[in-house]
């Protein structure tokens, strides 16, 4: 039995309450209406554009970034991504032809599928709006009225770039260009789905809007394409959610995230994955944050078999300001390769980093950063704190910070600290007739106080529980 | 109250290894519900080994005898078990967790030690802030994290405050006392006299006689080299004051108790 209880949550775990991380583990019978065929070659580019019905200009960015993908070879600096063959997984798999602003329209195995994610119920209690993406594209989206009226756009980016196609392309693959990364290439190719979001002039929207992605098989890949606009002096919290089944062989998810924080403006992207133990995760995130306006991100990293993720923010404008927040969980046989990138380009910003992260069962965790402070960049300041906790003493963690401090007059601290739960602090523990696994979850929970926080109330319940759920799995003491 | 409680701690034969080497020797030692023993020794004598081993830190290995409360043999059972049968350990240095908050450690202990018992989270929260008062403890340590970032005393005092809260049926304060100024010791010293009141039987291990002037205990016991070489009231905190425990060692005790 474990009690946590803050300000903002009372909740009580029963000792009895089984934890289900299959909660996700499920498979959704349904037959496409349509898909590609296997690998990725110039025709199912050709023919994904087609399908979609898209206007010329997509058409060719998505064959040159196709080139590129093809002229860059894997990364090897991080984990082993060997097992990827491009030619045996299925890039686009369209599972119905309606796009629904409504869950009555949408087919019933698919809203089954997102009724048990809890996806209706967390819009009817706390958003502002829901996308929902199954396999390929976005099934479902709905913005409220009263921010409809305001001028919010939120809908799958399939249906934005038929409605909206100047501003799609005035800003669609210029935060990160194709050539960003060979997965930024993948994704620009083969990419469907994801959302965009439009926050006009001045509106702050006040409840957080949320993009749910369900991947359903194997040896297929999720190329989402997300792109928020926060005009001047808006705000808005953006909550992405992702979940999968599991398989023997690996799915890849490869997405792009480009947000554009105009002066003045707030935006806050809230991710938490929890993809089944075969997801090979791979997504780009980035943003363009101007004159005073400032970007947020906040990543929990529960599941994935490999994951390479840096959200990044480029600090254009004078006071624009980041803050980045990771807590990623390394449990079994996984690879959490996160971190964060920041650029300082105009003076006065300031950043802040803090990374957490939790391995045990042979599991790898390693912090990546880059924080760049440009010359000319006076007066900017900036912290990095990364913290590991090691539960056993079969896993790993590694911190590869890269610092580039080139202005005189900026302020940078770095710290940086690998922890192991001792003894000592499971003795004192039970020594209150509290159980050896449950003194392991207090612990953990305890090292990841200051960032749960941040993470919104469902979210942090299931980082709560599957806490629970692996501590339980480990082995006594010594 | 005193009359309602009769629990019974019985250390039989109990001998302690700590890695290779042995510690405690066939120590003997009955406490029961309401009385306050004091344990005195010099450094090294197995005071502290003698608390681990009671509670059943895995790390103090019992050779031989047995720990029996109110005739149930618990000598197998492990920490938490131990706790759940009303074993409790002030420790001498706790150990901070960074973090864990106060009120989450404090609740999920209570409610592991005392399953059956309905409690809102408002009233345990006013009763540990009752006895946060009580401990001249400002009211926000319900949310600073276990241990971490107190000072020695405040350490003590948030000891000596579990032993209230979580109405054990044995208390072991190991070396309490121990970097606590006049002021504080008197609070605690109320406590453990509050805590005798409620029924609790308590073992008090300390080097100085200073808090046993507070809480006048009922029977003091000598250790030396692992073995209670003498048990008596009173009189032998003086004796140990006066003559120092080279008295003992010279196996003067021995002599003149026989």
């Amino acid at each position: 039995m474990i009690i946590i209880e803050g300000v903002r949550q009372v909740q009580k775990l029963d000792e009895n309450f089984e934890i289900r991380k299959d909660k996700y583990d499920f498979r959704t019978n349904i037959k496409p209406v349509y898909q590609v065929g296997q690998g990725l070659t110039r025709a199912v580019v050709e023919e994904i554009s087609r399908v979609k019905k898209e206007p010329e200009w997509m058409k060719n960015i998505r064959l040159r970034a196709l080139e590129i993908f093809n002229s860059k070879p894997l990364p090897t600096w991080g984990p082993d991504l060997s097992e990827l063959n491009f030619d045996e997984i299925t890039y686009y798999i369209k599972p119905e032809e309606r796009k629904s602003t409504s869950w009555d329209e949408v087919p019933k195995e698919i809203k089954e599928t997102f009724d048990k994610l809890g996806v209706p119920e967390m819009e009817r209690k706390y958003l502002a709006g829901t996308v929902a993406q199954f396999e390929s594209e976005g099934v479902y989206s709905k913005i409220k009225k009263q921010w409809e009226e305001k001028g919010v756009i939120f809908m799958d980016m399939d249906s934005a770039l038929q409605r909206y196609p100047d501003i799609i392309r005035e800003h669609f693959g210029r935060v990160v260009p194709a050539s960003d990364n060979k997965f930024a290439a993948l994704n620009t190719a083969v990419w469907s789905g994801g959302s965009f979001l439009y926050i006009p002039r001045g509106v702050h929207v006040d409840l957080p809007v949320q993009a749910y992605f369900r991947m359903n098989g194997e040896l297929e890949g999720q190329f989402e394409r997300t792109l928020i606009i926060a005009e001047e002096g808006a705000s808005v919290h953006y909550i992405e959610g992702c979940t999968a089944p599991t398989y023997s062989r690996y799915a890849l998810h490869a997405a792009v995230v480009e947000v554009y924080a105009k002066k003045n403006s707030k935006v806050r992207y809230t991710s938490i994955q929890n993809w089944s133990d075969n997801v090979i995760n791979l997504p780009t995130k980035r943003a363009w944050v101007e004159e005073n306006a400032r970007m947020e991100w906040v990543q929990g990293s529960l599941g994935s078999k490999i994951t390479m993720t840096y959200p990044s923010s480029i600090l254009r404008g004078e006071y624009a300001s980041t803050s980045n927040l990771n807590v990623a969980l390394a449990m079994g046989e996984v690879w959490k390769d996160n971190g964060a990138k920041v650029v300082h380009a105009a003076p006065n910003t300031s950043s802040k980093v803090v990374a957490k992260s939790i391995s045990g069962r042979g599991g790898m965790s390693v912090y990546r950063g880059l924080l760049r402070i440009n010359q000319g960049a006076y007066n900017s300041k900036s912290s990095v704190q990364c913290d590991a906790l090691i539960v056993d003493d079969v896993s790993k963690s590694n911190t590869y910070p890269h610092n580039e401090i080139l202005e005189d007059t900026a302020a940078f601290s770095h710290e940086a600290s690998v922890g192991k739960i001792s003894e000592e602090q499971i003795n004192y523990l039970m020594s209150r007739g509290i159980r050896e696994e449950d003194a392991r979850s207090l612990i953990v929970l305890g090292f990841l106080d200051d960032v749960l926080k941040e993470i919104p109330l469902e979210y942090s319940i299931e980082f709560n529980k599957l806490i629970r759920l692996e501590m339980s799995k480990m082995g006594a003491v010594g | 109250m005193e009359s309602q409680l009769s629990n019974v701690l019985n250390i039989e034969n109990l001998s302690v290894d700590v890695g290779e080497r042995n510690i405690l020797k066939s120590l003997n030692l009955t406490i029961k519900s309401g009385e306050i023993h004091a344990l005195m020794g010099p450094n090294g004598a197995g005071k502290s080994t003698l608390a681990q081993a009671i509670i059943g830190n895995p790390k103090y290995k019992i050779t031989s005898g047995r720990i029996l409360v109110n005739g149930k043999d618990i000598t197998d059972l492990q920490l938490y078990e131990r706790a759940r049968e009303g074993l409790f350990l002030a420790f001498q240095e706790p150990v901070a967790v960074q973090g864990l908050k106060y009120i989450n450690f404090l609740r999920t202990a209570y409610m592991s030690l005392h399953p059956n018992e309905k409690l809102e989270y408002k009233k345990f929260i006013e009763q540990v802030q009752e006895l946060l008062g009580l401990f001249r403890l400002d009211k926000s340590f319900v949310e600073r994290s276990l241990n971490d970032g107190l000072s020695g005393g405040e350490k003590k005092r948030m000891e000596a405050l579990q032993m209230l809260l979580f109405k054990p049926k044995f208390v072991i304060l190991d070396e309490i006392d121990s970097g606590l100024d006049v002021d504080a010791l008197k609070i605690v010293a109320e406590a453990v006299k509050k805590a005798k009141e409620n029924g609790t039987g308590i073992l008090i291990i300390t080097h100085y006689k200073r808090i046993l002037d507070y809480v006048s205990p009922d029977f003091i016991h000598v250790l030396v080299d692992g073995t209670i070489v003498e048990s008596g009231k009173a009189e032998i905190a003086k004796k140990i004051e006066e003559f120092g425990y080279d008295y003992y060692r010279r196996g003067e005790a021995s002599a003149k108790v026989g």
